[in-house]
């Protein structure tokens, strides 16, 4: 047994790149060994800017030996067969054995020294290492085929206890020198060993270990703070960036100006932070203190005096810099600001970003308006199924907050992007939205729209604050959605890894805004106000003056029943010509698929976030196979209803009973019916625009978190049984279980009408000792076929019931 | 820095030394090319002799034009025309680093004084169809350096490759000689009873009219000629087998898209336009040049 050190020497590495390329330097090796059947008994992997290094501990001296038998021609096969078989092989003649006319060989492999193998590969593995980004350099570079390298290569140290593993990449040549520290040593390092490598190293100012580097930065850092009188604010990525930005790492301390301390916190922290590498400090009141402390990589001789003055500088002039953009910006209003939205392209094929402020803010604005973002007014108490008509039953005060509410949504929607073409936001797009939010207070726009500027883009991922206040609700899901329906609209589907618009995290964000405010929005209406821009945006603008009143009436497409009435009074034009135009059907019937593939992306994104938030995939697989729910919050009672069921003796004896019947009514061939249900699906409207402008909506719908291939038998009965339509008498379990059913059925429906799931399973749940006792006493396949048919049907009934609630067939257990 | 007993380098004195220093590691020290660019890689000496086999060393310094970047002398950071010190070496040689870290020891900075780190930086050049791998070099957090290896340079790959150094002049004086003006910085010593002058004295009129120009005063109509003008010109010079005089097209017509943009006539949608037209004809100029080299492929 011995140890093995490799140390690839190159200039400074990316910091970002260095933790995965140590991981990827232990995996490439540990395979590369173990093809030639060597395992070490554990890896060391060191990191520096410098130096990727690892130490393979307890690696054999030889490999063992292995003998490998080959399978050969027939006997029978011609002579060239043969020759090239043992040419293939390296076998002799001699070597075959005749077994039963088959050519066999056995290749005895000696073992090999382990130094031989790893002299193999060394340059295997340098040739193969996944940088995310590579380059040639040097005399050598004169072909394209040239090994690369993260940055110029210059040193291989590879010893394998003592001695040296001789190999050559890229015109380096192995060996045990090394170099120490950039400025703290000169001259050659000459490692002894692998055991010493790291001790050497450390005489020659280096510290090989990042963990340890990691270390010496916070825990240095932490106590200059203290020192300070101040509080290290903790950034274990900052920690991990100047541990790969130094072999010998010095924190220190300076202070700035506290004059910049107006400026907001934010930018002073990310300018210290991005800029500068350097880490904030907060005082005894958690206000941002006006020091810094950054990350020397010398001990320097003057104590770093010289260092911490010319960062000090260094800061000043960007923190000035970032003073003069806070000033500049605070001069113009955000209005002001925002119209210059329109000269930046959101997507080509989607406009500018002040068009799609103009539909975020109609968006937020009609989601106020229909009652769906509330105004204090909890959704559940005023709406149905989410469908509220807007103002229905409200009291007159409660009409004008809405009436308020709806005005600083929309306010606020059309401000929240101006920030994008500030100075600040310019110099840090990762700042939007919260200058926005800065600016607005600074204004004195109300706080509602200030807050809904700022947090409008949250949540940015999982941990974040979801919003909760009303405007901040509007604008967000707005926004977002706004973003999801229109990417998909022009195929911009995240595929894979690649989701360059984030839509995935939009889609995330929207449902967990509309779970944490229980917000009650009905996909369907959604896609009736949206379809038309959908379609404009498609390309209905491009046809040109005959559609040039359906552009106008789609500009119109979110105002009041009674606004497009005055309207189209005003603007007559033939819906029937419209409707025969090709284009005008082909980009409705794109609209159409691109909604449903919204909707599945949704399902999809649903199901990640509640497997994420613990709930049983299975329920979740089968209330989505139910199809026809296009609620999110009811979508979610119900699953949360299952699963407190299931858990439930009486839910997993209905589910044993349930599995029964299935597997009866499947050996019979009674198979699911392939009836789609009305709803399953989103049907493109024959005559859509039409009954749009009528004021008709619901012609056609969606069907939200549905698999429409997969119809089920949860409506469309052929041959449901009745107690009096046997026409033969009963056994008593057999009439028992249909009293039950005619006693549940009604219960669990009235019981899903009112949303109430719990008790739609609670009626279920009498079915449980019926179904029991009817498979104890009666048999289904009774060689009458009148008692058999009816029977089978009675299961066919109950399997109905049953999916009336959820897809059981989808639970496992 | 020379704490010691001398005064810090003045700006001249910082020119003089790293082409001293330059000069001692073998490369040919050129003058600034006789045409407005925006940076120092535009000089042919980096553009047209970073493509092909042959080693090529050299050091000069660049003017270097961004009307942009104008704030009529009122600004102590920010110029429309300053200075690059820029350093080819062909192919990269092993050492590069130490030789540039050599550079900054003999402009008076201390390594063991001051903290140098190779921070990740790699470039890109749209307009000439460029890109290499590197670093910003920062001395106690300032960049002070571009350092790059170019991969690919007018759309071609970099046969050897070579390694650039691209100094910001006026930064590292200001840092050297602890001025927060760019206009405070000494360019000169005072040699008896002739005095000093500043970088204000030199530039500062300079600044401030070139800026009014810039943004306010120059024509656009004729800008759009020029550049038009260029453009015909450089697609003519190719044709002829000239790529040298062709790549002087297209460095006149990469300034007046700057010049034209200063003047915000420009869209957004056109920039984008602009900026190909102009890699087009730095692209086909670098074609040409590998052609008449007989380099191509």
């Amino acid at each position: 047994m011995s140890d093995f050190l490799l140390e690839l020497r190159c200039e400074e590495i990316p910091a970002r790149m260095q933790a995965k390329a140590s991981e990827d330097l232990a995996r490439l090796f540990t395979e590369r060994l173990s093809e030639a059947g060597l395992k070490a008994e554990r890896i060391t992997s060191y990191v520096t800017p410098r130096r990727l290094a690892l130490i393979a501990h307890g690696l054999p001296l030889q490999t063992d030996a292995v003998s490998e038998e080959f399978k050969g021609p027939r006997t029978s096969a011609p002579e060239q067969a043969l020759e090239g078989f043992l040419r293939k092989t390296g076998l002799t003649r001699d070597q075959l054995e005749d077994r039963d006319g088959v050519w066999f060989g056995t290749q005895e492999k000696p073992g090999r020294a382990t130094a031989d193998v790893l002299a193999e590969a060394i340059p295997a593995i340098i040739r193969a290492f996944p940088w995310p980004k590579s380059m040639r350099w040097g005399a050598m570079s004169t072909s394209t085929e040239m090994t690369r390298w993260v940055r110029p290569l210059q040193g291989i140290v590879a010893l394998l206890g003592g001695n040296i593993v001789s190999c050559e990449v890229a015109g380096v040549l192995s060996g045990r020198t090394t170099l120490g520290h950039r400025f703290h040593s000169s001259g050659d390092v000459i490692i002894s060993s692998p055991a010493a490598y790291a001790e050497e190293l450390e005489r020659a100012f280096v510290i090989v270990d990042q963990e340890r580097r990691k270390q010496i930065i916070e825990s240095r850092a932490k106590a200059l703070a203290a020192e300070a009188g101040y509080e290290l604010i903790e950034d274990a990525g900052l920690v991990a960036e100047n541990a790969g930005l130094t072999e010998w790492p010095v924190p220190l301390l300076g202070h700035f100006d506290p004059a910049f301390l107006e400026v907001p916190p934010e930018v002073i922290q990310l300018t210290l932070r991005i800029n500068q590498k350097y880490f904030v400090l907060r005082d005894k009141a958690g206000k941002l203190a006006p020091a810094f402390i950054c990350t020397a990589n010398i001990e320097a001789k003057d104590k770093g005096a010289a260092i911490v003055a010319g960062n000090g500088k260094v800061l000043a002039a960007r923190l000035s810099d970032a003073r003069f953009f806070w000033e500049q910006d605070k001069k113009t209003p955000l209005a002001v600001h925002a119209e210059k939205l329109s000269r930046i392209t959101f997507h080509e094929k989607l406009g500018t970003v002040a068009d799609k402020v103009e539909r975020v803010a109609k968006l937020a604005r009609w989601l106020v308006e229909e009652g769906i973002v509330g105004s204090g007014v909890p959704a559940k108490a005023g709406t149905q199924n989410g469908m509220t008509q807007s103002g229905s039953g409200l009291l007159p005060t409660q009409e004008h907050e809405r009436a308020e509410l709806a005005d600083l949504a929309e306010q606020a929607a059309r401000l929240a992007k101006a920030d994008l073409v500030t100075e600040m936001v310019g110099e840090f797009p990762e700042l939007q939205g919260l200058m926005g939010g800065y600016y607005a207070h600074a204004e004195g726009l109300p706080d509602a729209v200030a807050d809904a500027i700022r947090d409008h883009y949250k949540p940015v991922g999982q941990g974040d604050d979801v919003p909760i206040a009303p405007v901040t609700v509007a604008v967000s899901l707005a926004d977002k959605l706004d973003s999801l329906i229109h990417f998909f609209a022009v195929g911009e589907r995240p595929s894979g890894s690649r989701d360059p618009f984030a839509l995935r995290r939009a889609a995330l964000g929207v449902i967990s805004t509309i779970i944490t405010n229980d917000i009650r929005l009905s996909l369907n209406k959604f896609f009736q106000i949206v379809l038309p821009e959908i379609g404009y945006m498609q390309g209905w603008q491009q046809a040109g003056k005959e559609f040039a009143a359906l552009e106008a009436a789609l500009e119109a497409s979110l105002l009041s029943d009674e606004q497009k009435l005055k309207f189209i009074m005003d603007n007559p034009f033939n819906v029937q010509d419209l409707e025969q135009s090709e284009l005008y059907r082909k980009t409705r019937d794109a609209a159409v698929a691109a909604l449903q593939q919204f909707v599945d992306f949704c399902a999809d994104r649903l199901k990640v976030q509640q497997k994420e938030a613990g709930v049983r995939h299975d329920l979740i697989d089968a209330v989505f196979a139910l199809g026809g729910e296009d609620d999110l919050v009811r979508l979610l009672a119900r699953v949360r209803a299952l699963q407190g069921f299931i858990e439930t003796p009486d839910g997993a004896n209905l589910l044993a009973g349930y599995k029964r019947a299935a597997n009866i009514l499947k050996k019979e061939g009674v198979e699911t019916q392939t009836v789609i249900p009305a709803e399953a699906g989103i049907q493109p409207p024959p005559t859509e625009l039409d009954s749009r402008v009528r004021g008709n909506d619901g012609e056609y719908s969606a069907a939200a978190f549905s698999h429409s291939q997969t119809g089920e038998d949860n409506s469309g009965m052929p041959d449901q049984v009745r107690h009096d339509d046997l026409g033969y008498a009963p056994e008593p379990a057999e009439a028992a279980l249909l009293a039950a059913l005619d006693a549940a059925e009604p219960r669990a429906a009235a019981a899903i009408d009112a949303e109430d799931f719990e008790g739609a399973m609670a009626a279920l749940a009498t079915l449980r000792a019926p179904i029991d006792a009817f498979f104890e006493s009666v048999i289904v396949n009774d060689p009458e076929p009148a008692k058999r048919s009816a029977r089978l049907a009675l299961l066919q009934r109950v399997r109905a019931a049953v999916h009336k609630v959820a897809d059981f067939s989808k639970i496992s257990g | 820095m020379a704490e010691t007993a001398d005064k810090p380098l003045s700006f001249q004195g910082l020119i003089l030394t790293l082409h001293d220093y330059w000069a001692k590691q073998g490369c040919v020290i050129l003058q600034p090319y006789d045409m407005r660019v925006g940076a120092g890689t535009f000089h042919p000496a980096t553009t047209l002799r970073s493509l092909g086999p042959e080693a090529w060393n050299c050091a000069y310094v660049q003017p270097s034009r961004r009307p942009t970047d104008g704030r009529y002398g009122e600004n102590p950071n920010r110029l429309q025309h300053y200075y690059q010190y820029q350093v080819i070496m062909k192919p990269s040689p092993p050492n590069l680093q130490e030789l540039y870290l050599g550079s900054l020891m003999a402009i008076g900075i201390d390594p063991l004084l001051h903290d140098i780190r190779f921070v990740e930086d790699d470039w890109e050049s749209p307009t000439l169809g460029a890109w290499g791998l590197g670093w910003e070099v920062w001395c106690d957090g300032m960049e002070v350096t571009q350092f790059t290896y170019f991969q690919q340079m007018g759309g071609f790959d970099c046969k050897p490759v070579a390694g650039e150094l691209t100094y910001g002049l006026e930064r590292l004086a200001m840092y050297i000689q602890g001025v927060d003006s760019v206009y405070d910085l000494r360019f000169n010593d005072a040699v008896g009873d002739r005095p000093a002058v500043t970088y204000g004295d030199v530039f500062l009129a300079n600044e401030q009219q070139m800026s009014k120009w810039n943004f306010e005063v120059a024509d656009t109509d004729s800008l759009l000629r020029g550049f038009e003008a260029a453009e015909a010109e450089c697609q003519r010079s190719i044709d002829a087998g000239v790529p040298l005089a062709a790549y002087d097209q297209a460095i006149e017509a990469s300034h007046l898209f700057n010049l034209l943009q200063a003047r915000g006539v420009i869209s957004v949608q056109e920039r984008a336009n602009y900026i190909g037209r102009v890699r087009d004809l730095a692209k086909g100029s670098c074609a040409a040049w590998m052609q008449v080299n007989g380099w191509a492929e």
